[in-house]
Protein backbone atom coordinates (compact mmCIF):
# COMPACT_ATOMS: atom_id res chain seq x y z
CA UNK A 1 0.00 0.00 0.00
CA UNK A 2 1.29 3.37 -0.32
CA UNK A 3 0.81 6.38 2.50
CA UNK A 4 1.75 8.89 0.36
CA UNK A 5 1.82 12.57 1.30
CA UNK A 6 -1.22 13.51 0.61
CA UNK A 7 -3.03 10.73 2.89
CA UNK A 8 -0.98 12.04 5.13
CA UNK A 9 -1.90 15.33 4.92
CA UNK A 10 -5.76 14.70 4.58
CA UNK A 11 -5.19 12.40 7.99
CA UNK A 12 -3.20 14.89 9.94
CA UNK A 13 -6.28 17.28 9.02
CA UNK A 14 -8.73 14.79 10.53
CA UNK A 15 -6.71 14.64 13.61
CA UNK A 16 -6.45 18.89 13.92
CA UNK A 17 -2.70 18.28 13.63
CA UNK A 18 -0.29 20.73 11.75
CA UNK A 19 2.14 18.75 10.54
CA UNK A 20 4.56 21.13 8.89
CA UNK A 21 5.66 20.62 5.11
CA UNK A 22 8.54 19.59 5.71
CA UNK A 23 8.07 17.25 7.81
CA UNK A 24 5.64 15.56 5.65
CA UNK A 25 7.99 12.72 3.67
CA UNK A 26 9.72 11.60 6.72
CA UNK A 27 6.14 10.94 8.94
CA UNK A 28 4.89 9.47 5.16
CA UNK A 29 7.83 7.15 5.82
CA UNK A 30 7.09 6.07 8.82
CA UNK A 31 3.50 5.39 8.67
CA UNK A 32 4.08 3.43 5.59
CA UNK A 33 6.63 1.15 7.73
CA UNK A 34 3.66 0.93 10.37
CA UNK A 35 1.02 0.35 8.01
CA UNK A 36 3.44 -2.11 6.60
CA UNK A 37 3.63 -3.82 10.18
CA UNK A 38 -0.30 -3.78 9.71
CA UNK A 39 -0.47 -5.20 6.80
CA UNK A 40 -0.20 -8.71 7.16
CA UNK A 41 -3.58 -8.84 8.95
CA UNK A 42 -5.68 -8.53 5.52
CA UNK A 43 -4.12 -12.05 4.94
CA UNK A 44 -5.87 -14.02 7.99
CA UNK A 45 -9.34 -15.65 7.49
CA UNK A 46 -11.51 -14.04 10.24
CA UNK A 47 -14.76 -15.80 8.09
CA UNK A 48 -17.17 -15.35 10.90
CA UNK A 49 -15.14 -14.39 13.76
CA UNK A 50 -16.85 -11.98 15.77
CA UNK A 51 -15.38 -8.77 16.70
CA UNK A 52 -14.01 -8.11 19.79
CA UNK A 53 -14.00 -4.49 20.90
CA UNK A 54 -13.22 -5.29 25.26
CA UNK A 55 -11.70 -7.89 27.30
CA UNK A 56 -14.76 -8.39 29.56
CA UNK A 57 -18.08 -9.65 28.85
CA UNK A 58 -20.22 -7.67 31.18
CA UNK A 59 -23.45 -5.73 31.50
CA UNK A 60 -22.25 -1.94 32.68
CA UNK A 61 -23.89 -1.95 35.64
CA UNK A 62 -25.64 1.33 36.52
CA UNK A 63 -24.83 3.36 40.01
CA UNK A 64 -27.61 4.24 42.08
CA UNK A 65 -29.15 7.97 40.72
CA UNK A 66 -27.95 9.89 43.72
CA UNK A 67 -26.49 13.82 43.28
CA UNK A 68 -22.44 13.26 43.97
CA UNK A 69 -20.88 16.21 41.86
CA UNK A 70 -20.92 19.70 42.91
CA UNK A 71 -20.70 23.30 41.18
CA UNK A 72 -15.96 22.95 40.92
CA UNK A 73 -16.38 25.73 38.34
CA UNK A 74 -13.27 27.47 39.70
CA UNK A 75 -10.96 24.56 40.37
CA UNK A 76 -11.98 22.93 36.70
CA UNK A 77 -11.52 25.95 35.22
CA UNK A 78 -7.55 26.75 37.02
CA UNK A 79 -5.57 25.02 34.28
CA UNK A 80 -7.21 26.93 31.15
CA UNK A 81 -4.74 28.60 29.32
CA UNK A 82 -7.14 31.22 28.70
CA UNK A 83 -10.36 32.49 30.42
CA UNK A 84 -12.76 35.46 31.75
CA UNK A 85 -15.63 35.91 33.63
CA UNK A 86 -15.35 32.35 34.08
CA UNK A 87 -15.46 31.25 30.28
CA UNK A 88 -13.43 29.64 28.30
CA UNK A 89 -11.07 32.36 25.90
CA UNK A 90 -10.89 31.28 22.27
CA UNK A 91 -10.06 33.26 18.64
CA UNK A 92 -12.81 34.87 17.49
CA UNK A 93 -15.50 32.14 15.23
CA UNK A 94 -18.41 34.04 13.63
CA UNK A 95 -17.63 37.42 12.54
CA UNK B 1 21.07 -3.73 54.46
CA UNK B 2 20.02 -0.02 54.51
CA UNK B 3 16.70 1.11 54.45
CA UNK B 4 16.18 1.65 50.98
CA UNK B 5 16.55 -1.84 50.20
CA UNK B 6 13.62 -3.02 52.73
CA UNK B 7 10.91 -4.77 51.88
CA UNK B 8 7.76 -3.46 52.35
CA UNK B 9 6.88 -6.48 55.39
CA UNK B 10 10.63 -4.99 56.81
CA UNK B 11 9.68 -1.73 56.59
CA UNK B 12 6.36 -2.07 58.52
CA UNK B 13 7.83 -3.93 61.30
CA UNK B 14 11.01 -1.38 61.97
CA UNK B 15 7.70 1.26 61.74
CA UNK B 16 5.99 -1.12 64.47
CA UNK B 17 9.00 -1.74 66.23
CA UNK B 18 10.09 2.25 66.30
CA UNK B 19 13.50 1.27 64.57
CA UNK B 20 12.51 4.45 62.53
CA UNK B 21 9.92 6.86 61.79
CA UNK B 22 8.01 7.54 58.41
CA UNK B 23 9.29 11.11 58.59
CA UNK B 24 13.01 9.61 59.12
CA UNK B 25 12.53 6.98 56.62
CA UNK B 26 10.56 9.61 53.78
CA UNK B 27 13.52 11.69 54.69
CA UNK B 28 16.20 9.26 53.98
CA UNK B 29 14.65 8.80 50.83
CA UNK B 30 14.11 12.09 49.37
CA UNK B 31 18.12 12.39 50.31
CA UNK B 32 18.60 9.04 47.77
CA UNK B 33 16.00 11.09 45.76
CA UNK B 34 18.49 14.24 45.04
CA UNK B 35 21.66 12.60 45.21
CA UNK B 36 20.39 9.38 42.38
CA UNK B 37 18.01 11.37 40.05
CA UNK B 38 19.62 13.70 38.48
CA UNK B 39 21.74 10.94 36.83
CA UNK B 40 18.66 8.60 36.49
CA UNK B 41 15.38 11.09 36.09
CA UNK B 42 13.39 8.91 37.22
CA UNK B 43 11.29 11.54 38.74
CA UNK B 44 9.28 14.67 36.79
CA UNK B 45 8.14 16.38 39.68
CA UNK B 46 9.67 15.54 43.69
CA UNK B 47 6.73 16.84 46.37
CA UNK B 48 9.03 17.23 49.18
CA UNK B 49 7.32 19.56 51.54
CA UNK B 50 4.06 16.92 51.03
CA UNK B 51 5.46 14.06 51.37
CA UNK B 52 7.02 15.20 55.05
CA UNK B 53 3.38 15.98 56.05
CA UNK B 54 2.00 13.23 54.59
CA UNK B 55 4.89 11.02 56.66
CA UNK B 56 4.30 13.25 59.93
CA UNK B 57 0.74 12.16 59.72
CA UNK B 58 0.95 8.64 59.44
CA UNK B 59 3.55 8.75 62.18
CA UNK B 60 0.60 10.39 64.49
CA UNK B 61 -2.05 8.08 63.26
CA UNK B 62 0.47 4.76 64.67
CA UNK B 63 0.94 6.87 67.23
CA UNK B 64 -2.45 6.68 68.06
CA UNK B 65 -2.67 3.13 67.79
CA UNK B 66 -3.10 2.66 64.43
CA UNK B 67 -1.67 0.15 62.04
CA UNK B 68 -1.56 -0.89 58.32
CA UNK B 69 0.54 -2.85 55.80
CA UNK B 70 1.04 0.51 54.03
CA UNK B 71 0.57 2.88 57.05
CA UNK B 72 3.83 5.50 56.44
CA UNK B 73 5.19 3.82 54.23
CA UNK B 74 7.00 6.04 50.80
CA UNK B 75 6.05 5.48 47.05
CA UNK B 76 5.25 7.26 44.23
CA UNK B 77 2.99 7.51 41.46
CA UNK B 78 3.75 7.06 37.20
CA UNK B 79 2.92 10.82 36.16
CA UNK B 80 -0.12 9.36 34.38
CA UNK B 81 -2.35 9.06 37.47
CA UNK B 82 -3.98 12.45 38.49
CA UNK B 83 -3.11 13.66 41.76
CA UNK B 84 -4.93 17.38 43.06
CA UNK B 85 -2.66 19.39 43.53
CA UNK B 86 0.30 17.82 42.51
CA UNK B 87 0.45 18.40 38.65
CA UNK B 88 0.19 15.40 36.66
CA UNK B 89 2.26 15.96 32.84
CA UNK B 90 1.65 12.37 31.44
CA UNK B 91 5.43 13.16 30.59
CA UNK B 92 3.85 15.71 28.09
CA UNK B 93 4.56 19.00 26.87
CA UNK B 94 0.38 19.26 26.22
CA UNK B 95 0.04 19.04 29.97
CA UNK B 96 3.11 20.35 31.51
CA UNK B 97 1.43 22.71 33.62
CA UNK B 98 -1.88 20.88 34.70
CA UNK B 99 -3.19 20.23 37.81
CA UNK B 100 -5.81 17.86 37.85
CA UNK B 101 -9.02 18.64 40.25
CA UNK B 102 -9.16 15.19 41.41
CA UNK B 103 -7.14 12.39 42.13
CA UNK B 104 -7.24 9.17 40.81
CA UNK B 105 -9.12 6.38 42.60
CA UNK B 106 -5.72 4.36 43.12
CA UNK B 107 -4.36 7.55 44.59
CA UNK B 108 -7.01 7.91 47.21
CA UNK B 109 -6.83 4.45 48.12
CA UNK B 110 -2.90 4.54 48.58
CA UNK B 111 -3.23 7.53 50.56
CA UNK B 112 -6.32 6.56 52.64
CA UNK B 113 -3.64 3.72 53.81
CA UNK B 114 -1.26 6.14 55.32
CA UNK B 115 1.11 5.88 52.37
CA UNK B 116 3.45 8.75 51.53
CA UNK B 117 3.93 9.97 47.99
CA UNK B 118 7.18 11.23 46.89
CA UNK B 119 6.45 12.37 43.60
CA UNK B 120 5.47 11.38 39.90
CA UNK B 121 7.54 9.85 37.80
CA UNK B 122 8.88 9.76 34.32
CA UNK B 123 7.09 7.95 31.52
CA UNK B 124 7.15 7.72 28.28
CA UNK B 125 4.40 10.71 26.84
CA UNK B 126 1.13 9.29 26.75
CA UNK B 127 2.19 6.33 27.73
CA UNK B 128 3.36 5.69 24.29
CA UNK B 129 6.68 3.74 23.89
CA UNK B 130 8.92 1.04 25.14
CA UNK B 131 12.29 2.95 25.97
CA UNK B 132 10.82 6.48 27.88
CA UNK B 133 12.54 7.64 25.39
CA UNK B 134 9.31 9.62 24.19
CA UNK B 135 9.24 11.54 27.56
CA UNK B 136 9.29 15.48 27.04
CA UNK B 137 11.58 15.56 30.09
CA UNK B 138 13.90 13.28 28.67
CA UNK B 139 14.49 9.75 28.80
CA UNK B 140 15.01 7.77 32.06
CA UNK B 141 18.07 6.10 32.59
CA UNK B 142 18.41 1.96 33.52
CA UNK B 143 20.01 1.92 37.33
CA UNK B 144 21.86 -0.98 36.04
CA UNK B 145 23.90 0.43 33.48
CA UNK B 146 22.96 4.30 33.14
CA UNK B 147 23.67 4.13 28.87
CA UNK B 148 20.75 1.71 28.59
CA UNK B 149 17.07 2.10 28.01
CA UNK B 150 15.20 1.61 31.49
CA UNK B 151 11.99 0.25 29.23
CA UNK B 152 8.75 1.69 29.20
CA UNK B 153 6.35 3.32 29.30
CA UNK B 154 6.36 3.22 32.86
CA UNK B 155 10.27 3.52 32.89
CA UNK B 156 10.34 5.98 35.79
CA UNK B 157 8.37 3.70 38.42
CA UNK B 158 10.81 0.64 37.20
CA UNK B 159 14.36 2.87 37.70
CA UNK B 160 12.63 4.37 41.12
CA UNK B 161 12.44 0.87 42.41
CA UNK B 162 15.47 -0.81 41.22
CA UNK B 163 17.48 1.91 42.38
CA UNK B 164 15.80 2.07 45.77
CA UNK B 165 14.60 5.43 45.61
CA UNK B 166 11.44 4.31 46.35
CA UNK B 167 10.40 0.57 47.72
CA UNK B 168 7.20 0.85 45.35
CA UNK B 169 5.70 2.49 42.78
CA UNK B 170 2.68 2.50 40.07
CA UNK B 171 2.73 1.86 36.51
CA UNK B 172 0.07 1.39 34.06
CA UNK B 173 0.47 -1.22 31.38
CA UNK B 174 -0.92 -0.75 27.43
CA UNK B 175 0.90 -3.35 25.78
CA UNK B 176 3.46 -4.21 28.39
CA UNK B 177 3.97 -0.85 30.21
CA UNK B 178 4.18 -2.45 33.04
CA UNK B 179 6.08 -5.96 32.67
CA UNK B 180 9.00 -4.50 30.21
CA UNK B 181 10.33 -2.09 32.69
CA UNK B 182 9.83 -4.23 35.20
CA UNK B 183 11.75 -6.95 32.85
CA UNK B 184 14.99 -4.61 31.92
CA UNK B 185 15.36 -2.98 35.31
CA UNK B 186 15.13 -6.26 37.30
CA UNK B 187 11.95 -5.44 39.28
CA UNK B 188 8.56 -7.20 39.73
CA UNK B 189 5.44 -6.22 38.27
CA UNK B 190 2.02 -7.40 37.55
CA UNK B 191 -0.94 -5.88 34.67
CA UNK B 192 -3.68 -7.38 36.63
CA UNK B 193 -7.26 -8.71 34.74
CA UNK B 194 -8.51 -5.67 32.96
CA UNK B 195 -11.13 -4.01 35.51
CA UNK B 196 -9.29 -5.03 38.74
CA UNK B 197 -7.98 -1.63 39.06
CA UNK B 198 -10.09 1.57 38.64
CA UNK B 199 -8.93 3.91 35.80
CA UNK B 200 -10.68 6.64 37.31
CA UNK B 201 -7.83 9.10 37.31
CA UNK B 202 -5.67 7.20 35.31
CA UNK B 203 -5.26 9.23 31.72
CA UNK B 204 -7.00 7.42 28.82
CA UNK B 205 -4.51 5.54 26.01
CA UNK B 206 -6.66 2.74 25.21
CA UNK B 207 -9.52 2.16 27.55
CA UNK B 208 -10.23 -1.16 26.26
CA UNK B 209 -6.31 -2.10 27.06
CA UNK B 210 -5.40 0.39 29.99
CA UNK B 211 -5.04 -1.53 33.02
CA UNK B 212 -2.69 0.23 36.19
CA UNK B 213 -0.51 -2.12 38.58
CA UNK B 214 2.21 -2.46 41.14
CA UNK B 215 6.07 -2.03 40.38
CA UNK B 216 7.89 -3.37 43.38
CA UNK B 217 11.05 -5.93 44.63
CA UNK B 218 9.22 -8.53 44.90
CA UNK B 219 5.63 -10.50 44.58
CA UNK B 220 4.76 -10.10 47.95
CA UNK B 221 5.20 -5.94 47.94
CA UNK B 222 2.58 -6.18 44.88
CA UNK B 223 0.38 -8.31 46.11
CA UNK B 224 0.38 -5.86 49.24
CA UNK B 225 -0.10 -2.93 46.64
CA UNK B 226 -2.72 -4.69 44.77
CA UNK B 227 -4.81 -5.96 48.03
CA UNK B 228 -5.48 -1.85 48.38
CA UNK B 229 -5.31 -1.02 44.60
CA UNK B 230 -7.74 -3.51 43.33
CA UNK B 231 -11.17 -2.46 43.92
CA UNK B 232 -14.60 -2.18 42.42
CA UNK B 233 -15.00 1.24 41.97
CA UNK B 234 -18.14 2.95 40.10
CA UNK B 235 -16.91 5.95 38.57
CA UNK B 236 -15.01 3.72 36.47
CA UNK B 237 -17.84 2.13 34.44
CA UNK B 238 -15.28 -1.11 33.11
CA UNK B 239 -14.30 -1.93 36.74
CA UNK B 240 -15.48 -5.58 37.55
CA UNK B 241 -17.78 -5.79 40.35
CA UNK B 242 -15.41 -8.50 41.48
CA UNK B 243 -12.36 -6.46 41.28
CA UNK B 244 -11.12 -6.77 44.84
CA UNK B 245 -9.68 -9.72 46.61
CA UNK B 246 -6.96 -10.75 49.09
CA UNK B 247 -3.71 -11.48 47.58
CA UNK B 248 -2.12 -12.40 50.24
CA UNK B 249 -4.03 -15.63 51.19
CA UNK B 250 -2.52 -17.83 48.73
CA UNK B 251 1.15 -16.57 48.25
CA UNK B 252 2.51 -19.56 50.08
CA UNK B 253 0.69 -21.98 48.53
CA UNK B 254 3.08 -24.97 47.27
CA UNK B 255 3.70 -25.30 43.49
CA UNK B 256 3.50 -29.38 43.45
CA UNK B 257 0.83 -29.99 40.95
CA UNK B 258 0.89 -26.54 38.98
CA UNK B 259 0.50 -26.93 35.58
CA UNK B 260 2.78 -24.65 33.55
CA UNK B 261 2.14 -24.12 29.71
CA UNK B 262 5.65 -22.84 27.41
CA UNK B 263 4.40 -21.64 24.40
CA UNK B 264 6.14 -22.46 21.51
CA UNK B 265 5.84 -19.30 19.53
CA UNK B 266 7.33 -17.13 22.58
CA UNK B 267 10.83 -19.20 22.14
CA UNK B 268 11.18 -18.39 18.10
CA UNK B 269 13.90 -16.39 15.95
CA UNK B 270 14.64 -13.34 17.29
CA UNK B 271 15.08 -14.16 21.07
CA UNK B 272 17.86 -13.62 22.92
CA UNK B 273 19.97 -16.88 23.55
CA UNK B 274 21.46 -15.39 26.95
CA UNK B 275 17.24 -14.67 27.62
CA UNK B 276 16.12 -18.10 26.36
CA UNK B 277 18.46 -19.84 28.82
CA UNK B 278 17.70 -17.74 31.68
CA UNK B 279 13.85 -18.04 31.31
CA UNK B 280 14.40 -22.13 30.60
CA UNK B 281 16.15 -21.66 34.03
CA UNK B 282 13.27 -20.42 35.55
CA UNK B 283 11.34 -23.10 34.70
CA UNK B 284 13.02 -25.54 35.94
CA UNK B 285 12.81 -24.02 39.15
CA UNK B 286 8.89 -24.24 38.84
CA UNK B 287 9.42 -27.90 37.82
CA UNK B 288 11.51 -28.56 40.52
CA UNK B 289 8.88 -27.37 43.06
CA UNK B 290 6.57 -29.80 41.58
CA UNK B 291 5.44 -27.97 38.50
CA UNK B 292 4.65 -30.31 35.61
CA UNK B 293 5.48 -28.58 31.78
CA UNK B 294 4.37 -28.88 28.76
CA UNK B 295 4.49 -27.40 25.13
CA UNK B 296 1.57 -25.21 24.16
CA UNK B 297 0.71 -23.02 20.95
CA UNK B 298 -0.95 -19.92 20.68
CA UNK B 299 -0.83 -19.48 17.30
CA UNK B 300 -2.07 -16.35 16.91
CA UNK B 301 0.36 -14.42 19.07
CA UNK B 302 2.21 -13.46 16.07
CA UNK B 303 -0.31 -11.40 14.79
CA UNK B 304 -0.87 -9.42 18.28
CA UNK B 305 1.47 -6.69 17.79
CA UNK B 306 -0.64 -5.55 14.12
CA UNK B 307 -3.47 -6.07 15.96
CA UNK B 308 -2.29 -4.11 18.50
CA UNK B 309 -1.04 -1.05 16.62
CA UNK B 310 -4.37 -0.70 14.60
CA UNK B 311 -6.78 -1.28 18.13
CA UNK B 312 -4.75 0.96 20.17
CA UNK B 313 -3.75 3.69 18.30
CA UNK B 314 -7.50 3.41 17.28
CA UNK B 315 -8.48 4.33 20.30
CA UNK B 316 -5.78 6.77 21.16
CA UNK B 317 -6.92 9.15 18.54
CA UNK B 318 -9.87 9.31 19.71
CA UNK B 319 -8.85 9.64 23.58
CA UNK B 320 -6.29 12.84 22.88
CA UNK B 321 -9.03 14.22 20.73
CA UNK B 322 -9.86 16.08 24.48
CA UNK B 323 -6.30 17.69 23.86
CA UNK B 324 -7.87 20.53 21.94
CA UNK B 325 -5.49 23.90 23.70
CA UNK B 326 -8.90 25.41 24.47
CA UNK B 327 -9.66 24.17 28.63
CA UNK B 328 -6.72 22.43 29.97
CA UNK B 329 -3.78 21.92 28.30
CA UNK B 330 -0.65 23.92 26.14
CA UNK B 331 -1.79 26.20 23.70
CA UNK B 332 -0.41 27.50 20.97
CA UNK B 333 0.51 31.38 20.93
CA UNK B 334 -1.36 33.90 18.11
CA UNK B 335 -3.65 30.97 16.31
CA UNK B 336 -5.12 32.44 12.71
CA UNK B 337 -8.43 31.01 13.89
CA UNK B 338 -9.99 28.44 15.53
CA UNK B 339 -9.22 25.30 13.52
CA UNK B 340 -5.79 26.46 13.56
CA UNK B 341 -5.82 27.03 17.36
CA UNK B 342 -6.90 23.40 18.00
CA UNK B 343 -4.08 22.04 15.05
CA UNK B 344 -0.90 23.89 16.12
CA UNK B 345 -1.90 23.66 19.91
CA UNK B 346 -1.85 19.78 19.18
CA UNK B 347 1.55 20.26 16.72
CA UNK B 348 3.39 21.49 19.24
CA UNK B 349 1.76 20.04 22.64
CA UNK B 350 2.27 16.27 20.89
CA UNK B 351 5.81 14.69 20.91
CA UNK B 352 6.46 13.11 17.24
CA UNK B 353 5.73 9.49 18.48
CA UNK B 354 2.07 10.31 20.25
CA UNK B 355 1.47 12.12 17.04
CA UNK B 356 2.27 9.41 14.89
CA UNK B 357 0.40 7.28 16.75
CA UNK B 358 -2.66 9.31 16.50
CA UNK B 359 -2.11 9.69 12.52
CA UNK B 360 -2.31 5.76 12.40
CA UNK B 361 -5.39 5.68 14.50
CA UNK B 362 -7.21 8.16 12.60
CA UNK B 363 -6.44 6.51 9.49
CA UNK B 364 -7.73 3.51 10.28
CA UNK B 365 -10.94 4.91 11.54
CA UNK B 366 -11.49 6.65 8.53
CA UNK B 367 -13.93 6.17 6.11
CA UNK B 368 -13.17 3.37 3.57
CA UNK B 369 -10.52 1.91 6.15
CA UNK B 370 -12.84 0.73 8.95
CA UNK B 371 -13.12 -2.78 7.43
CA UNK B 372 -10.18 -3.12 6.51
CA UNK B 373 -8.04 -2.63 9.67
CA UNK B 374 -10.28 -1.86 12.34
CA UNK B 375 -13.17 -4.12 12.12
CA UNK B 376 -10.20 -6.65 10.81
CA UNK B 377 -7.52 -6.29 14.21
CA UNK B 378 -10.93 -6.64 16.20
CA UNK B 379 -11.67 -10.13 14.93
CA UNK B 380 -7.90 -10.95 15.43
CA UNK B 381 -8.01 -9.73 18.96
CA UNK B 382 -11.04 -12.54 19.46
CA UNK B 383 -9.15 -15.30 18.05
CA UNK B 384 -5.99 -14.29 20.31
CA UNK B 385 -8.48 -14.75 22.72
CA UNK B 386 -9.79 -17.96 21.96
CA UNK B 387 -5.97 -19.13 22.06
CA UNK B 388 -5.70 -18.45 25.86
CA UNK B 389 -8.99 -19.90 26.40
CA UNK B 390 -8.12 -22.97 24.68
CA UNK B 391 -4.52 -23.02 26.49
CA UNK B 392 -6.29 -22.23 29.73
CA UNK B 393 -8.03 -25.08 29.51
CA UNK B 394 -4.88 -27.27 29.88
CA UNK B 395 -2.80 -25.15 31.97
CA UNK B 396 -2.99 -22.69 35.18
CA UNK B 397 -0.26 -20.80 34.44
CA UNK B 398 1.45 -19.70 30.98
CA UNK B 399 5.54 -19.29 31.09
CA UNK B 400 8.13 -17.22 28.69
CA UNK B 401 10.27 -14.64 28.50
CA UNK B 402 8.92 -11.06 29.31
CA UNK B 403 10.81 -9.29 26.59
CA UNK B 404 12.97 -10.70 23.36
CA UNK B 405 16.16 -8.75 24.11
CA UNK B 406 17.60 -7.50 27.78
CA UNK B 407 17.83 -3.53 28.03
CA UNK B 408 18.95 -1.59 24.67
CA UNK B 409 21.08 1.15 24.19
CA UNK B 410 19.54 4.45 24.65
CA UNK B 411 19.18 5.65 20.94
CA UNK B 412 19.52 2.32 19.81
CA UNK B 413 15.60 2.07 18.14
CA UNK B 414 14.78 5.77 17.82
CA UNK B 415 14.96 5.98 13.75
CA UNK B 416 12.62 2.56 13.76
CA UNK B 417 9.30 2.95 15.06
CA UNK B 418 8.60 -0.94 14.19
CA UNK B 419 12.02 -1.97 15.38
CA UNK B 420 10.52 -0.11 18.82
CA UNK B 421 7.48 -1.59 18.75
CA UNK B 422 8.67 -5.49 18.48
CA UNK B 423 10.26 -5.14 22.17
CA UNK B 424 6.77 -5.72 23.33
CA UNK B 425 6.06 -8.63 21.11
CA UNK B 426 5.70 -11.26 23.98
CA UNK B 427 3.20 -8.66 26.23
CA UNK B 428 1.17 -7.42 23.95
CA UNK B 429 -1.45 -10.24 23.53
CA UNK B 430 -1.94 -10.11 27.43
CA UNK B 431 -3.25 -6.77 27.15
CA UNK B 432 -5.65 -8.11 24.00
CA UNK B 433 -7.26 -10.46 26.05
CA UNK B 434 -7.26 -8.60 28.93
CA UNK B 435 -5.95 -11.26 31.19
CA UNK B 436 -3.38 -11.02 33.86
CA UNK B 437 0.57 -11.38 33.29
CA UNK B 438 3.75 -10.68 35.60
CA UNK B 439 7.54 -10.06 35.08
CA UNK B 440 9.70 -10.97 37.97
CA UNK B 441 13.79 -11.50 37.63
CA UNK B 442 15.44 -14.61 36.69
CA UNK B 443 18.76 -13.80 36.18
CA UNK B 444 21.29 -11.77 34.34
CA UNK B 445 22.95 -11.48 31.17
CA UNK B 446 26.84 -11.12 30.89
CA UNK B 447 27.01 -7.64 30.52
CA UNK B 448 25.00 -7.37 34.13
CA UNK B 449 21.74 -6.51 32.47
CA UNK B 450 18.31 -7.86 34.41
CA UNK B 451 16.33 -10.50 32.53
CA UNK B 452 12.46 -11.05 33.07
CA UNK B 453 10.36 -13.84 32.82
CA UNK B 454 6.91 -13.47 32.24
CA UNK B 455 3.74 -15.72 34.33
CA UNK B 456 0.18 -15.55 32.14
CA UNK B 457 -2.95 -16.78 34.26
CA UNK B 458 -6.50 -17.04 33.22
CA UNK B 459 -8.58 -13.78 33.71
CA UNK B 460 -8.78 -13.37 37.93
CA UNK B 461 -5.59 -15.80 38.37
CA UNK B 462 -3.42 -12.40 39.79
CA UNK B 463 -3.83 -14.45 43.23
CA UNK B 464 -1.81 -17.46 41.28
CA UNK B 465 0.72 -15.33 39.38
CA UNK B 466 1.56 -13.84 42.85
CA UNK B 467 1.42 -17.43 44.34
CA UNK B 468 3.72 -18.85 41.80
CA UNK B 469 6.51 -15.74 41.72
CA UNK B 470 6.22 -15.76 45.39
CA UNK B 471 7.32 -19.54 45.61
CA UNK B 472 9.77 -18.56 43.09
CA UNK B 473 11.35 -15.99 45.32
CA UNK B 474 11.47 -18.01 48.23
CA UNK B 475 14.07 -19.80 46.63
CA UNK B 476 16.00 -17.57 44.49
CA UNK B 477 17.98 -14.68 44.85
CA UNK B 478 17.75 -13.08 41.69
CA UNK B 479 15.30 -10.11 43.29
CA UNK B 480 17.47 -9.18 45.74
CA UNK B 481 20.42 -8.31 43.19
CA UNK B 482 20.85 -4.55 43.40
CA UNK B 483 22.65 -2.34 41.13
CA UNK B 484 25.51 -0.74 42.44
CA UNK B 485 25.00 3.87 42.10
CA UNK B 486 27.23 6.29 42.92
CA UNK B 487 25.76 9.90 43.75
CA UNK B 488 25.76 12.48 41.05
CA UNK B 489 26.43 9.99 38.50
CA UNK B 490 27.58 6.79 37.68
Amino acid sequence: MAFDQDTVRRTAHLARIALPQTEIPAVAEQLERIMGLVEELRAIDTMGVLTMAHPLDLDQPLRPDTVGNHDQRELLMASAPAAEHGLFLVPKVIE
Amino acid sequence: MELHEFSLRELRRGLQERDFSSVELTTTLLKRISALNPALNAFVTVTESKALAAAAAADARRAAGEDGPLLGIPMAHKDIFCTAGVRTTCASKMLEHFVAPYNATVVERLAAEGMVTLGKLNMDEFAMGSSNETSYFGPVRNPWHTDMVPGGSSGGSAAAVAAGLVPVATGTDTGGSIRQPAALCGITGIKPTYGRVSRYGMIAFASSLDQGGPMARNAEDCALMLNVMAAHDPRDSTSHPAAASDFLRGLDRPLQGLRVGVPEEFFGAGLDPEVAAAVQTGIAELVRQGATVQSIRLPNNPHAVSTYYVLAPAEASSNLARFDGVRYTHRAANPADLTDLYQQSRYEGFGAEVRRRILVGTYVLSAGYYDAYYRKAQQVRSLIREDFRRAFAEVDVIVGPTTPTPAFPLGAKNADPVAMYLADIYTIAVNLAGIPALSLPCGFTAAGLPIGMQLMGDYFADDLLLNVAHRYQQETQWHRARPSLQAGGA
